[in-house]
């Protein structure tokens, strides 16, 4: 278990280390330092006095060892559109970005998981099949068009919820949170449902396949035959059963919701990370791109990891097959 | 007397290859529909200059006057405008036609690159095994880890915009779908005995490779890159839609869209609305006729 652990672990800086080796590639070594780090009406003064402060007139490897130097201590220069260091910058619009990801997420479990209780238990009728034609309309329809679609019904039509920004959030325990003011809810809930709804065909699809594999297994029947309700059989002993792959599945897609959120903060002008990267790649503000990718890649990796660890604590095999 | 439908029903040779991909693109109306769909598109995109009703991009044709007109409106010189013209007067039918063409063309591009790269490093992790295919495969998997918007992101951040840097960016994505399914079927095939023949015969690794391994591990690869090219048209729309993917000079689907979207609040729904239906009409039409071929190719279910 432990030397499980420990070698994804190993595996995961290595993916840390080629990420930050890619990026300082890409930002610091192909375009022109300079021009990226230093704002255009820099004086010649100034300029020297930056090739020297970055260390440009040393080798590559040991300015990359700089970088990672400055990096690790929180350092990865200012931003030129905000003036203000990137790190902090990023950090501070990352909790809108995580409530939107999480409550996407729940969203996906509440509604995913009865449709795809109900469409496993009465396959081939027409509700089965209709849930399913839905989920394949989930999973096609470009997450941006469908955003569109939501704000063109909801908020240009109906005129039911706004369609931009993140409204008046309270406290709620302490934490600036949308879900503790009606504004904020009504501002929420939009963006939240555009962002979950690919997620919400997947637990769907996943929960569906789980009880078609489940429903002919013995210990199903044995329940059945030791006269336990139909309700206990299927929601204690089919419903836990499917549920570990769907947790893990839901963990690992928890990364990519916080990738894909940057189309869902376009397109409602959510004030979270997703937005600020659109804007500083638009902007060309080179330090903020360098910080969000590292923060990212980071949690990234890191959230992989522990889905790896839960899954072999979970299903003991998978530590024997992952050598 | 006969049915009807025998009549209508098309049943080319179920034996061959080229009737089972026939059968597989014609055989059931709803595939058959989407597959006529997708040549009629393609067809569109590849005349547009000929056959759209107005040059979108040539500004001595537009009229400012007949701008953000509902679809459906004439302009002042008697012009329909069959789905609505922009803020500039532009007839969107034109500019939707040019767009396809742009989109269609870079995800082409992109798919077909994408192919080259991944088939050749997977039939070269297949065939020689050992480190260079573990290396390969380390590769893929740490690709396909990470969300394909990441990635795309990432690599558009430290490019910059252009045609060319959202292909590189497409390609990048993509590669890693063709190497794991070109490797897997080759990792098979090179097993068999014709590639023990031709190891017997002395062929070069070259030839070996190329003109025995690769036509075998072919058909596959030919069916994921119809799913991955539409996986490319969808990725660049929301690249241009995100304003990183193409520069305003290369108007595809995506970056339509995106300049309708600030009309749409304000009620001009058919500016944004209509390029996004056709996106959509291209890219599931494009993921139905993917899927039937790969049913039929699949040869688990041949036999």
């Amino acid at each position: 278990m432990i030397a499980f652990i420990i070698r994804r672990l190993i595996q995961s800086i290595g993916v840390l280390l080629l990420t930050s080796v890619l990026v300082f590639c890409g930002v610091f070594a192909i375009g022109d330092p300079i021009a990226i780090l230093v704002p255009a009406d820099a004086t010649p003064a100034e300029i020297a006095q930056a090739v020297q402060s970055l260390g440009l007139d040393r080798p590559l490897w040991q300015q990359y060892l700089h970088f990672i130097g400055r990096a690790l201590h929180g350092d990865l220069g200012r931003s030129f559109v905000f003036n203000q260091p990137s790190i902090p910058l990023i950090l501070e619009r990352l909790p809108a970005t995580l409530e939107l990801a999480c409550v996407a997420l729940v969203l996906a479990l509440i509604v995913g998981l009865p449709l795809g209780l109900i469409a496993g238990l009465k396959a081939g009728s027409v509700l089965d099949r209709t849930v399913m034609t839905g989920s394949i309309l989930g999973f096609s329809l470009p997450n941006f068009w469908q955003g569109i679609m939501l704000v063109l019904i909801f908020s240009v039509t109906l005129g039911w919820l706004p369609s931009a920004g993140r409204g008046q959030p309270g406290i709620l325990f302490g934490i600036h949170t949308s879900l503790a003011t009606w504004d904020g809810l009504r501002h929420l809930l939009l963006p939240a449902l555009n962002l979950s709804l690919f997620k919400m065909s997947l637990v769907t699809r996943l929960t569906r396949a789980g009880v078609r594999e489940t429903l002919p297994l013995d210990y199903v029947k044995f329940a059945r035959a030791k006269g336990l309700r139909e309700r206990r059989v299927i929601f204690v002993h089919v419903l836990k059963n499917i549920l570990i792959p769907i947790v893990t599945v839901v963990g690992m897609e928890f990364g990519s919701l916080i990738a894909f959120a940057t189309v869902t903060e376009t397109i409602f002008a959510w004030p979270g990370v997703g937005k600020l990267i659109i804007d500083s790649i638009t902007k060309l503000d080179r330090p903020v791109i360098v910080a969000y990718l590292l923060i990212v890649v980071a949690m990234f990796t890191l959230l992989n990891l522990l889905v790896d660890i839960i899954y072999s604590l979970l299903d003991p095999r998978v530590r024997l097959e992952a050598v | 007397m006969r049915n009807s439908a025998t009549v209508f029903a098309w049943r080319p040779d179920r034996n061959t290859t080229s009737g089972i991909v026939l059968r597989s693109l014609f055989g059931e109306p709803p595939v058959a529909v989407a597959t006529c769909v997708c040549l009629l598109l393609v067809a569109i995109a590849l005349l547009a200059p000929w056959i759209a009703p107005q040059n979108p991009y040539d500004l001595a044709a537009l009229n400012l006057v007949d701008g953000r007109l509902p679809p459906g409106a004439r302009g002042v010189n008697g012009h329909l405008y069959l789905l609505g013209s922009d803020a500039l007067g532009r007839d969107m039918f034109a500019a939707m036609m040019y767009g396809l063409r742009i989109s269609l063309g870079v995800g082409l591009l992109s798919g077909v690159f994408a192919m080259s790269l991944g088939t050749t490093l997977g039939l070269v992790a297949a065939y020689f095994g050992g480190r260079v295919d573990t290396l390969v495969m380390r590769a893929v998997d740490l690709m396909l880890g990470f969300p394909t918007i990441l990635v795309a992101l990432m690599m558009l951040a430290i490019l910059g915009q252009g045609v060319d840097k959202v292909i590189l960016a497409l390609v990048v994505v993509q590669w890693a779908y063709f190497a794991r399914t070109v490797r897997a079927v080759a990792a098979v095939e090179r097993r068999k005995e014709y590639m023990e023949a031709a190891f017997c015969l002395g062929l070069s690794h070259r030839r070996a490779l190329f003109s025995q391994l690769l036509p075998n591990c072919l058909p596959p690869v030919i069916v994921i890159a119809l799913v991955q090219i539409a996986a490319a048209i969808s990725a660049e729309a929301t690249l241009s839609f995100l304003g990183i993917g193409l520069p305003v000079t290369q108007p595809s689907l995506g970056l339509l869209i995106a300049n309708g979207y600030q009309q749409l609040i304000a009620g001009f729904y058919w500016i944004s609305v209509f390029p996004g239906l056709l996106l959509l009409v291209l890219v599931f039409s494009m993921n139905i006729v993917g899927d039937s071929l790969r049913e039929a190719l699949n040869p688990r279910l041949q036999k």
